[in-house]
């Protein structure tokens, strides 16, 4: 086997990819060809690194020197300074926001300093589309010695003991989940993995099926063998062609090394994995809408029960998991449920994955262990608000979790407490917000997506939310009035209440976390008609101040409709009905003297 | 069998397991507001969506309000079916459902009848905060077939239309479209009704609980037929009208009208008032011979005789096995049915008896169909253009003309049918319900086949409500194998049965509709209780016995035609008249991908 002097690790999720990390492969291959480095250099693409607001990411090993925002032009150099002559590129290296300094290490950077990789554990580390990379990080140990001992019941009690729950959202436990499964007898069973992540900004699911998909073969094989079912199915979103394609060469690995098929270890156990698309509907998240989605039918829930796991895919028993949740299992059993349930907090396991995303400097995903607070995050992984601006609130659970403040920074992150506090999990967005955005209209940009992504099968969701989101229009417009608060208020408590399935029984959830959280917000919309965060357009009013006004006219010469009016030397005035908002006064004013309110 | 013990508003109840909240209340007397549910009971018929979100009730320790009509009861369970926290969910419910309705109730073919409109009553909506210039309404183009008026801007996305097409017919026409707002239940790819497999049963219609599916209106044109003195007015009636209408009036389920819907039809200035049932003996002549033909041929030793011979009375039936089983297009028999071989006939034989041009002759059929509607205008059922029948009327349809004119149907004198086309059998009466038609043509056949008088003329064997039943009549030593299905879903069932070749009927009957013609797509709404199709049917059986002649061969009238006009069934001149031909009208949708 050959031996390499280096290796450079290159991203090659969907982001870095989008960010020519091909290309960057491309030149380090042919740079090191023309300087015969070939044969000491090992160039490999990986999964994602996480730190996608750093992206393209290279690291070079076996200094763990961490290059960010590397282009293809870099590469020379690269090789050139680093390979050749052993010095790093300073330029290419991070560096820190707080003392200007170059950090070499990523285990040194805020970034990564607090994250705890057991799900994302090989993203970044091995070549997703080379079997034996996986094998050498133990992959596969566990379903092989799952298949030794030949105890279902007992693998399922690891996973039970070891507090795994669901990652998909609801946070229901694993091990339970499978249990209840395979009591029920059947011809057939199936095993699903849940990849139709459609949580606006979330990507968790996409990078692990990118960067480690065998880890969730292994997973569905191990789950299979406790809950008896012989094949497994992957419905993922058509819109993730990259994943697809790594799933797809690392199940036909895996079916060259005899692990997918007949007999596998040598044992009476058989397995194997078909891949089904979805059309990228967010409902068909929901595991009832998912499996008639892959029956051929339409994609809409049903009332449970019957569970999945009485009747499921094809009226057979069938236990659905996400990928993040799959990702898990193979450590597990590696390493005992003790380890794995000494991280976390009473009730929360492990770690959670979280795509940190908004008005945070360090955008990107992240594991973090349970208990970790909010303020950590977002300050110490996430480097704090760009711009430096005011913090104003995290949104996590998707479109069906809530907006959480400042009093909520130093709570501890766990399905519980979200939930006590007004959010949820979800599958992990975090999307952080800013003194200028408007909570009205984060409430309302969630709700336009749930309308869009409602089945339209129950009432409350398929025109509740409509009408939410046309109250929370006219609020923003600012025809809102203080009984339109009531009936928000109201509606959204009785979707809650009545609506048929997860997505619209929580989909009020901004509406309300932000009424809760915000309503002074709300207040001013509607009766001050004004957008305190100057964020909806409808409600913002450019005034001059006449004392800063010296009546140079630029201001009225350059306003397309008109609107400024003022003798020379003498203040200006702006009337308000013509105003169409577009910002050119303030460009054009030299004195500082037009402001919006 | 296990009982659960469970408090339903503060009073224990003991229920059968797997009894849903819904009906354990309704044990109580406690009626829980429904709008999707749907339950047709006696014809295994069910809608549970779980959608409309109106019957949702509180139950203790739970996180949200539950749907009464799927959630099963559970020991112990403790449920409010009043609190308030309900009450106020399922007005918003209301209040939202009807902000994406039309509410033209007073232009509405459902009005008085819709029960979106009962449950507006019920909750005494008067205002609705979801209404406004800032609030969308769904849009959708009206759209008309021959038998059906698709108003989707009116649809309560109940799904009880989608079930009813695919779960009880199979035919597959219909189907939810579009997700959130815009969802609708409509066509593959939004295409036509006629473009689609659709076999206007109207079975749709009969279940929409709204006025989104209705049936296309011709009570203006039979108005305008009869007021036109350059027409002479030709009305037939179907053998399940007579036991149907009354309920329009309030009479109780079952009531057998024939008289009063005479009388009523000639206070409403039909020229000739006829009866259906005269042509269903005169199809049962034509079926009949055609059975006993092929039967003879192949037990003679002529294998290549298309067997089993299927039943060609119902255009739906007709419809569905020209779209999905158009191979075996020559195995129904090539009789016309009874509504169009009375057209035939009036058109020609009595049009030229009272010496009436055809052009001027306006032939309408009452009918408990909504497929009649779409076969009396299938070319081959015209002349140079012209219509055997003009237009067909549902009962329905019949029963808002007769309140149009004051008439005071309860109170009506009997009357008789005018004559020859208005003297029939008891044999054509039971063309009304399932087994009916079948029953019929052996009463025929037995006495054509053995020459000898039926011992018994109730065939007990072929009656009955089940999907799908089958019977040996021994015809004096020859076994003649039936088979009977009503649902489309179980025709379907029969056909690929013949298909595998797993079948040894000599005979099929098979109606569309579930019940037959007494359920048709037409009759007054039934709301799913299964007890008025059910006296419907003993109803249909009464009138045959009432009958004095019981064999479609014994009807005098039937017996003249033959001699005065056509000869012999299956002669010459039936064939022109009274037989037809079939297509391959498989779907196929052509979708442009560049749209």
């Amino acid at each position: 086997m050959a031996s390499y002097k280096y290796h450079i690790l290159l991203c090659g999720g969907t982001g870095c990819t989008a960010s020519e990390s091909p290309k960057i492969r491309e030149n380090f291959q042919q740079i090191l060809a023309e300087k015969g480095l070939d044969d000491d250099v090992q160039v490999v693409t990986t999964g994602c690194f996480g730190f996608c607001e750093k992206g393209p990411i290279v690291k070079i090993l076996p200094d763990n020197t961490f290059y960010t925002q590397v282009t293809p032009e870099d590469c020379l150099e690269i090789v050139n300074e680093h390979i050749i002559k052993g010095r790093k590129v300073q330029r290419l290296l991070y560096e820190n926001p707080e003392d200007k300094k170059h950090i070499s290490d990523s285990k040194h950077m805020g970034f990564y300093k607090k994250q705890m990789r057991i799900a994302l554990r090989n993203c970044g580390f091995i070549d997703p589309e080379n079997i034996d990379e996986y094998i050498a990080r133990d992959g596969y140990k566990a379903l092989a010695s799952v298949l030794e001992q030949h105890d279902p019941a007992a693998t399922i009690d690891i996973i039970k003991k070891s507090g795994l729950r669901g990652r998909g959202g609801a946070g229901f436990p694993t091990g339970l989940k499978w249990e209840l499964c395979a009591k029920n007898a059947a011809d057939q069973k199936y095993i699903i993995c849940n990849a139709d992540e459609g949580d606006p900004g979330a990507f968790m699911d996409r990078s692990i099926l990118e960067g480690d998909p065998h880890s969730i073969i292994e997973a569905m094989a191990i789950g299979g063998f406790c809950i008896g079912a012989t094949i497994g199915l992957v419905y993922i979103r058509a819109e993730y062609p990259l994943a697809i394609h790594r799933l797809q060469v690392a199940i036909d690995q895996a079916r060259e090394y005899g692990l997918l098929g007949k007999n596998i270890f040598g044992t009476d156990f058989d397995f194997d994995i078909i891949l089904r698309y979805g059309a990228g509907a967010f409902v068909c998240g929901e595991e009832t809408a998912l499996i008639h989605s892959m029956e051929g039918q339409r994609g809409e829930p049903t009332f449970k029960p019957p569970f999945p796991a009485v009747s499921g895919y094809m009226k057979k028993p069938s236990n659905v998991n996400n990928v993040e949740t799959f990702a898990n299992i193979p450590v597990i059993i590696n390493k005992g449920w003790e380890w794995f349930s000494s991280i976390g907090t009473e009730k929360s396991k492990g770690t959670k994955v979280f795509a940190l995303a908004g008005q945070i400097n360090n955008v990107g995903l992240i594991e973090v262990p349970m208990g970790i607070t909010l303020r950590e995050v977002i300050y110490e992984i996430g480097g704090g608000i760009k711009g430096g601006k005011k913090f104003k609130a995290v949104q996590t659970g998707g479109p069906s979790g809530g907006c959480l403040t400042e009093k909520f920074l130093d709570t501890p992150i766990d399905y519980d407490n979200l939930v006590a506090a007004g959010s949820m999990m979800g599958s992990g967005g975090m999307i952080v917000m800013d003194e200028s955005s408007c909570m009205v209209s984060v409430a309302k940009f969630y709700l336009d997506f749930t309308v869009e992504e409602s089945c339209g099968k129950c009432t409350p969701c398929r025109i509740g939310n409509k009408r939410l989101y046309e109250i929370l229009d006219r609020i923003t417009k600012g025809n809102g009035t203080m009984e339109d608060l009531a009936l928000l208020k109201n509606l959204s408590t009785v979707i809650k209440d009545t609506a048929l399935c997860g997505l619209g029984q929580t989909s009020p959830n901004p509406v309300l976390s932000t009424i809760d959280n915000f309503w002074d917000e709300y207040v001013a919309h509607v009766t001050e008609k004004k957008c305190p965060a100057g964020q909806c357009k409808a409600l913002k009013q450019y005034v001059i101040d006449a004392e800063k006004c010296k009546g140079c006219t630029a201001c009225a010469r350059n306003c397309p409709v008109g609107a400024i009016k003022g003798t020379v030397k003498m203040p200006h005035e702006i009337n308000q009905e013509l105003c169409i908002k577009c910002g050119t006064c303030i460009e054009k004013c030299k004195f500082g003297a037009i402001s919006i309110i | 069998m296990d009982t659960i013990k469970l408090t339903i508003d503060n009073r224990e109840i003991e229920v059968p397991k797997g009894t849903t909240i819904l009906n354990a209340a309704k044990q109580m007397g406690i009626s829980i507001p429904t709008l999707c549910h749907f339950e047709f009971k006696g014809m295994d018929v069910h809608n549970r969506p779980g959608g409309c979100r109106l019957c949702v009730v509180e139950v203790a320790g739970r996180r949200n309000l539950a749907p009464a009509c799927v959630t099963e009861c559970m020991p112990d369970m403790v449920v409010r079916t009043n609190s308030m926290r309900v009450i106020n969910a399922r007005r918003t419910v209301l209040e939202l459902m009807l902000s994406d309705h039309p509410n033209d109730c007073l232009q509405c073919a459902k009005s008085g009848k819709c029960e979106l409109q009962a449950l507006a009553i019920r909750f005494g909506i008067r205002s609705n905060p979801f209404v406004g210039p800032d609030h969308a309404q769904s849009s959708y183009q009206i759209e008309v077939s021959p038998s059906i008026i698709r108003d989707m801007n009116k649809c309560v996305m109940c799904r009880r239309c989608e079930m009813m097409c695919n779960e009880m017919q199979t035919v597959g026409a219909l189907s939810a479209i579009e997700r959130g707002f815009p969802a609708v239940v409509s066509t593959a790819f939004n295409q036509h009704l006629d473009h689609s497999p659709c076999t206007f049963c109207g079975q749709c219609v009969a279940v929409c609980p709204v006025g989104a599916l209705t049936e296309v209106d011709n009570t203006a044109k039979v108005i305008r037929a009869i007021v036109d003195p350059s027409k002479k007015t030709v009305v037939q009636v179907a053998p399940a009208v007579r036991v149907a209408l009354g309920e329009e009036f309030g009479m109780k389920p079952g009531s057998i009208v024939t008289g009063k819907l005479t009388a009523a039809l000639k206070a409403l200035g039909f020229d000739y008032v006829f009866d259906t049932d005269w042509s269903a003996d005169l199809t049962i002549m034509e079926e009949g011979t055609e059975l006993i033909g092929r039967l003879t041929k192949y037990l003679g030793g002529d294998k290549s005789v298309p067997l089993p011979i299927l039943t060609s009375c119902c255009p739906a039936w007709v419809n569905f096995f020209e779209h999905q089983f158009p191979e075996m297009r020559d195995l129904p028999s090539t009789a016309k049915s009874p509504q169009q071989m009375f057209g035939a006939i009036a058109k020609s034989y009595f049009a030229e008896k009272i010496n009436c041009k055809r052009e001027d002759m306006v032939c309408v059929s009452v009918m408990p169909c909504l497929a009649k509607k779409y076969e009396c205008g299938r070319d081959e059922f015209k002349v140079n253009g012209n219509p055997d029948v003009d237009f067909s009327i549902t009962t329905r349809e019949l029963a808002a003309l007769i309140k149009q004119a004051n008439i005071d149907f309860t109170k009506l004198p009997d009357e008789e049918f005018d004559s020859p086309l208005g003297e029939s059998t008891g044999a054509a009466v039971i063309f009304g319900t399932t087994g009916g038609v079948i029953e019929a043509a052996v009463r025929t056949a037995y006495e054509v086949i053995t020459k000898k008088p039926l011992p018994k003329i109730d065939f007990e064997e072929l009656r009955g409500l089940e999907g799908v039943r089958s019977a040996t009549i021994d015809v004096d030593g020859l076994p003649l194998n039936i088979g009977i299905a009503h649902g489309l879903k179980n025709a379907r069932k029969l056909l690929e049965d013949i298909k595998a070749g797993k079948c040894n009927f000599h005979a099929i009957e098979i109606m569309a509709c579930p019940g037959g013609c007494i359920d048709g797509g037409g009759q007054p709404l039934h709301h799913g209780n299964g007890d008025i199709i059910k006296a419907r049917w003993e109803a249909i059986y009464q009138a045959d016995k009432n009958m004095p002649i019981r064999k479609s061969h014994e009807n005098p009238s039937i017996q003249t035609i033959y001699k005065e006009y056509l000869g012999e069934p299956c002669g010459h001149k039936s064939h022109e008249l009274l037989h037809t031909h079939y297509f391959d009208r498989q779907t196929t949708v052509e979708v442009d991908l560049n749209k």
